[in-house]
């Protein structure tokens, strides 16, 4: 049966079975690889999407879920997701980047919903987020480089 | 011989598909001047790394696998250092896994170190031949022009020419011979040694970078594979039936394992394969597989009690490692304190972000891989090994890898998407779920050591004795490697940067019953673990602080040279440790935080 995702702005039919889970759908399917597959229990977050603003783990929530909602993904852009985009250039802050899509679109969230976010706010949102390679240092930097730059746009 | 000695140089370094000397010179620029530039009106490619286009954009090739360590671009700047180029016209490409780009395994922490060299040739022959080529162009001697910023300039009128506006002459000059190229010199240096922004920064931020995983190719499908819980088990028999119920799923197929022959290659564990129109499917059909295995010979292997076997060894007399010397066993005698610790490191697995994953398409007479890889040449070779196909009908695309750890120098994933793909007469990838990651990786061995230390009045260490079991990477490729190798105790074990008179160093049996394999640091692991442990107890039996214990044991200043290539140096050694203590405000902490433990580990010089 045909469904209609909301992607980035953009809608997709697509004809898959109600239980699959978003992130393969939109991988496999709607062919958007930036989310990334990491353990599929909703472990590690390298699969985040935003769901109508909600941060989610996608391989986690089936498709049913995301019908008429608006789906936000790593292809996607927004204002404070450009802001990071450009403090994680700053920082240099991937090493495999594998993680850093999920990362991003966490960041997005937290930056969506706090303004001006402290270590603390970082950590409650972003220790869901695992980076094998260890960046958390950098990404903690870039999100308080990301409020500067925009504090400093406006 | 001794089961220590069983593995040469040569031979290991064989088995670990690491460098021979043919392959790297294969690559120095003297070679490449069997590769002939082309005469092109459109892009200058001098040798098989550099290609510049009339609009000036340079694209490098980078012949080491990137898994976060940033070496595509550090390779790229080496030789754009040399080639003087702008580094905003400049682009990397992959290199696809083939000889002619000398060595690629990229592992053992080395790639700089072997590659650094090299591509500075490579650009350094190129700016030569640019500046030939306008030095003709303006009909002067090739000394009075430099190389500045992807400018020729002259150095006597002045004039400049655009590195781009050189392409068609520059193809005609010869390649110059190896003995003329000059390197710059370190302080000229734009590049090399200063920090550099990823060059690949803009597909991490954007979710553009394509992965082993992302990789999709038209008519692809998707595979997972269970495999026997217990390792180089066998498939009994398997009920098919609701995995091809399963929504998505195509096929159900069973696979043999692939057995490495002795002393080279991966093969692949063997299983029963879902092959499905997308991940999910595959996923879902494996896991409504009923399948029963014969475990075979590992079937009761226990890693709990695999520790208390290994513990127990540790009691008797290893056998003796050469390196070992003066007299423990009257040093001990004479100490004032005897001090005995056991230590011990779990099997580790790698688990990178990107799981295992290769998608291949098998087509009769030539075979295309995608894949993650950190070593796509044995990968080559083990697939003409395995499916009889001549090794230039073999095309490895090397992907960015979600990191790779040791993990991805094992090819097993790509072998069994080949097999998959040749059966299924399809594209496919196969996809490894986190928990077969988890469960049938080539896991990092544990280990088991005890050591015997005695210190006198002044604290001074007086002997040391350390025993030391830990099941061999070379068992994976050569059954019965019952001891660790050499190399491997050299990793941290023989090669120790402590001044010890009485050292005695024994090697004790442990037998692999699981893929062995390397993970980042290797056999520093263990070793790190161990002395480093083991020194902080003797610190503390001697109530010395143990900084300072540290660097009395390191001894004096000299170059500490063992069997390796890379000796190092004690004195930077005890630099590190002083500055890091200071960074960590250690006098002021010492002794009333304990926690602040000392730990230092010369991390992983190999070889
Ligand atoms: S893949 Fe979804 S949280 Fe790990
Ligand atoms: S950058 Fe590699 S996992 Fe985060």
């Amino acid at each position: 049966m045909s469904k209609i995702l909301s992607i980035n702005g953009k809608s997709y039919t697509i004809d898959v079975q109600e239980d699959m889970p978003l992130l393969w759908a939109i991988r496999d399917i709607v062919g958007l690889t930036g989310t990334k597959f990491g353990c599929g229990v909703a472990q590690c977050g390298a699969c985040s999407i935003l769901i109508d603003g909600r941060l989610t783990k996608s391989c986690s929530m089936p498709v049913s879920y995301g019908i008429g909602k608006e789906i936000f993904t790593i292809e996607g852009t927004s204002e404070n997701l450009e802001f990071l985009r450009e403090a994680w250039n700053d920082g240099n802050v991937p090493q495999c980047g594998y993680c850093q899509s999920g990362q991003l679109i966490a960041a997005t969230s937290l930056l969506d919903k706090v303004a001006n976010p402290t270590d603390k706010d970082i950590n409650d949102v972003m220790s869901d987020n695992i980076c094998r390679c260890g960046t958390y240092t950098r990404i903690r930097k870039a999100i308080h480089k990301a409020v500067a730059l925009k504090n400093k746009a406006i | 011989m001794s089961n220590i000695h069983q593995v040469n140089r040569r031979d290991f370094m064989k088995l670990f598909g690491l460098a021979s000397t043919g392959i790297i010179l294969g690559c120095t620029s003297t070679v490449e001047k069997k590769f002939q530039p082309e005469i092109n009106k459109d892009f200058f490619a001098p040798n098989l790394f550099i290609h510049l286009e009339k609009n000036g954009n340079i694209t490098l090739i980078a012949s080491r696998s990137e898994m976060g360590q940033g070496i595509r671009t550090s390779l790229a700047s080496a030789i754009a250092d040399e080639l003087e180029a702008d580094w905003k016209y400049v682009a990397v490409k992959q290199a696809t896994g083939d000889a002619k780009y000398g060595n690629q395994n990229t592992d053992g922490s080395r790639s700089v170190r072997t590659r650094l060299e090299p591509m500075r040739k490579m650009g350094a022959a190129a700016k030569m031949m640019l500046i030939s080529a306008a030095a003709k162009k303006w009909n002067v001697v090739a000394t009075d022009c430099k190389a500045e910023n992807h400018f020729i300039i002259n150095t006597v009128t002045k004039d400049k020419i655009f590195y781009g506006d050189l392409v068609e002459d520059a193809s005609k000059i010869a390649i110059p011979d190896d003995a003329t190229i000059q390197l710059k010199k370190v302080e000229d240096f734009k590049f090399i040694g200063k920090t550099l922004k990823s060059v690949d920064l803009n597909h991490f931020t954007h979710g553009t970078a394509t992965y082993g995983i992302d990789v999709r190719i038209p008519n692809l499908k998707f595979a997972a594979i269970v495999r026997c819980p217990v390792t180089f088990g066998t498939l009994k028999s398997v009920d098919k039936t609701d995995a091809e119920k399963t929504a998505g799923v195509e096929k159900v197929i069973e696979l043999d394992r692939i057995v490495p022959p002795v002393g080279q290659f991966f093969g692949a564990l063997g299983g029963v394969a879902v092959i499905a129109n997308n991940t999910w499917s595959a996923f879902q059909g494996k896991l409504n597989l009923n399948v029963e295995w014969d475990y075979g010979e590992n079937h009761s292997f226990d890693t709990d009690n695999f520790k208390q076997v290994l513990t127990e060894r540790l009691q008797e007399t290893g056998k003796l490692v050469p390196g070992s010397r003066g007299n423990t066993i009257s040093a001990f005698k004479k100490s004032e304190k005897i001090i005995e610790a056991t230590y011990h490191v779990p099997f580790l697995v790698h688990a990178p972000m990107e799981v295992p994953n290769a998608t291949a398409w098998f087509q009769g007479d030539k075979i295309e891989v995608w894949a993650p890889l950190q070593d796509p040449q044995t990968a080559r070779a083990e697939l003409a090994h395995f499916f009889e196909i001549p090794l230039e009908k073999i095309t490895i695309n090397v992907t960015f890898l979600g990191g790779g750890f040791g993990r991805k120098s094992k090819s097993d994933f790509v072998v069994e998407a080949v097999a998959l793909s040749k059966e299924i007469e399809s594209p496919v990838q196969v996809v490894w779920m986190r928990e077969d990651d988890i469960k049938h990786s080539f896991y990092h061995a544990t280990s088991a050591q005890y050591l015997k230390g005695g210190i006198d009045k002044k604290g001074n260490v007086t002997g040391w004795l350390q025993r030391v079991a830990v099941p061999s990477i070379v068992s994976s490729f050569k059954p019965m490697s019952d001891y660790a190798s050499g190399l491997e105790l050299n990793q941290g074990f023989t090669n120790n940067p402590y001044k010890l008179d009485n050292f005695r160093l024994e090697n004790v049996k442990a037998e692999s019953h699981l893929r062995i394999g390397w993970l980042r640091s290797v056999v520093h692991i263990h070793s790190g673990f161990g002395n480093n442990s083991f020194v902080d107890e003797l610190a503390n039996a001697a109530k010395i602080n143990p900084v300072q214990f540290h660097l009395n044991l390191i001894g004096k200043d000299r170059v500490i040279k063992g069997k390796s290539n890379y000796p190092y140096d004690s004195k930077r050694m005890k630099d590190v440790l002083n500055n890091t203590a200071k960074m960590a405000n250690w006098e002021k902490h010492y002794p009333k935080i304990t926690e602040l433990e000392l730990l230092f580990i010369i991390v992983f010089i190999l070889m």
